[in-house]
């Protein structure tokens, strides 16, 4: 019997593991950027401009930093959404069983580059191209990170788009061409909106995905903090902020509070992003 | 050559890895106030700091490696700021920095009671570089503190053809990065459209393949690069002629800008440390310095 008792004990400990770590990483996150509230105030996040090292003025506004993140992250989901639904519905309606079996590794192979070497094709091969196609004066911008992105968030929203087509009962899709729909109408009309809400979590999680990547961004979107909604322009993203400045901030010091408080927006957005998508598959009944 | 140092480098890192755990169980306790450096017979030293400086330090290493066996030295970039941090911290003998450490480092040192003491082992010189198509023959401090400012945003505005100017700039916790905006830029703020980019081996790159582009990299750098960027010639002041950098240039001090470089250590270090030092400074060392790019304080 206490066999059984030790063995629940040492299972529950396990699985607790991460919601510990999860809770532990939060507390310090919140210690570390807690003095900036007092000194010099919430406000001074608010600031238009992000310059942490200058002999005149410091300012840490993290708004141009938000919006550089917003920026690449919206137009990778413009690539990305199309591209990802599309094959997934290719993968999961169309496919005959060959093709799918050469697809699908591909596929999850692309969420396996490491994206430090997805930056390094993006700066040596992508940025000249998008340099030479809209006649720029540097390839470094807010698209070229996007696009890498794109190719970052695709296995992600591909694999859980093609698991929400997948599930759809077989139903649905017998009855729709016993009433003579065509293959088509019957994707399109009836698979793809019962599978809307696992396509919508799987979107989510993708900009979960490619709103916390870092590596790849920082090495091609030029690192200027603009804001500017204009996807030729160089960004500087939350995450490439961190990576760069972390290493030799003074501990401490008001810049290295403001730092927390960039990683304290991306983990709230990211949570909140999961949340929603968790609540969607639940509300659909996609996941129990 | 540099695949040579960078092998050796990788191999002393991962020697002294070996090292390290192997003498794991040994004296704990001291380890804080002298890293590493009393492992057995071996010993061995680590010199952490400026990326600008990194060619410079695994050179020094190798040839005292070759004069002094029984010492290994290791030799890891990271920026001058995260070796001062490191030294301060107790995990690097000897910093290497190519700012000097400032009032609040200064502050932490005493409170942490490490004696630094600093040695300025060779100058470097910054070069500004632009792309090889860019017509721009020379330009002045005052010119260049504009062009980084966001003052002058197009070529015409220094006698160029109409073509706007991509500032390129290192990180901010890059010890040029501090020093340029310091002395170039008279203290103030960097123009917010000019692009940060990690290392120096990027700016080159980017100033190679953008003809609008400037930038500032260490002259040894640029002397590495000199097949696709271009120097250029700097006036201290209007009227001033136009200077290249160069060793003597440099040296001389007619080329406005440039900087001393630093290895810190602590006062209290062992004789391996003080050995380095040494040696870096004697006529081998310096002689060092002058062949891989940089300019030597003798």
């Amino acid at each position: 019997m206490w066999k059984d008792k030790a063995m629940r004990l040492l299972m529950v400990s396990a699985a607790s593991t991460s919601i510990f770590l999860v809770a532990l990483i939060f507390i310090f996150l919140v210690k570390e950027a807690a003095p900036f509230v007092l000194t010099p105030g919430l406000r001074a996040l608010l600031d238009r401009q992000w310059i942490p090292v200058s002999f005149v003025q410091e300012h840490f506004g993290i708004l141009p930093l938000v919006t550089g993140s917003a920026l690449v992250t919206g137009l990778s989901m413009l690539f990305t959404i199309p591209l990802s639904v599309l094959g997934a519905i290719y993968i999961a309606e169309i496919a005959n069983p060959v093709e799918r079996e050469i697809l699908k590794p591909f596929i999850e192979l692309l969420a396996s580059i490491p994206s430090v070497v997805l930056g390094f094709f993006g700066l040596v091969v992508l940025a000249p191209l998008i340099k030479a196609l809209f006649g720029l004066g540097t390839g470094l911008t807010a698209l070229t990170g996007a696009f890498l992105l794109t190719l970052m968030a695709i296995p992600t929203v591909i694999t859980l788009s093609e698991d929400a087509i997948m599930s759809v009962p077989r139903a649905y899709k017998d009855a729709s061409q016993a009433l003579g729909a065509s293959d088509l109408q019957t994707i399109f009309r009836v698979i793809i909106p019962a599978a809307l809400p696992g396509i919508i979590a799987a979107i989510m999680l993708g900009v979960g995905r490619v709103i916390g990547e870092t590596m790849a961004v920082l090495m091609v979107t030029g690192n200027s903090a603009l804001m500017s909604w204009s996807p030729l322009a160089p960004v500087r993203t939350m995450t490439a902020t961190i990576a760069a400045e972390m290493g030799e901030v003074s501990f401490g010091s008001i810049h290295y509070q403001a730092l927390f408080w960039i990683g304290l927006v991306l983990l709230a957005v990211t949570f909140i992003l999961n949340i929603i998508a968790q609540r969607v598959l639940v509300r659909y009944g996609m996941m129990k | 050559m540099i695949m040579k140092i960078k092998r050796l480098v990788t191999g002393v890192a991962v020697l002294l890895l070996l090292l390290q755990v192997s003498c794991d169980s040994g004296p704990k306790e001291s380890s804080k106030s002298q890293p590493v450096s009393k492992a057995g017979s071996q010993k061995a030293i680590s010199v952490k700091g400026s990326d600008t400086m990194v060619h410079l330090t695994s050179s020094w290493a190798e040839q005292f490696m070759g004069h002094y066996p029984g010492t290994q030295v290791s030799v890891t970039g990271g920026g001058s700021g995260t070796g001062i941090a490191a030294l301060l911290n107790g995990t690097t003998d000897i910093c290497a920095s190519s700012r000097e450490i400032q009032g609040k480092e200064k502050e932490l040192a005493l409170q942490k009671k490490i004696d630094l003491v600093e040695h300025a082992v060779a100058r470097d010189g910054l070069a500004i570089i632009v792309n090889p198509a860019n017509p721009v023959a020379e330009l002045s401090l005052e010119q260049i503190r504009k062009i980084f400012t966001g003052e002058y945003a197009n070529w015409k505005d220094v006698g160029g053809p109409d073509l706007p100017i991509i500032v390129l700039s290192r990180e901010s916790s890059s010890g040029t990065f501090v020093f340029f905006q310091e002395f170039v830029l008279n203290k103030a703020d960097y123009t917010p459209k000019a692009r940060l980019l990690a290392g120096t081996s990027a700016l080159v790159q980017s100033v190679a393949a953008d003809q609008g582009a400037i930038a500032y990299v260490g002259l040894a750098f640029a002397l590495d690069a000199k097949a696709t960027v271009k120097m250029l010639p700097v006036k201290s002041t209007d009227g001033a002629p136009a200077v290249l950098p160069g060793d003597e240039t440099v040296r001389a001090g007619k080329y406005p800008i440039a900087r001393p470089l630093y290895l810190y250590t602590n006062g209290s270090s062992s004789p391996e440390v003080k050995a380095f030092v040494d040696f870096c400074l004697s006529d081998a060392g310096q002689k060092i310095v002058t062949e891989t790019g940089y300019i030597s304080v003798k």
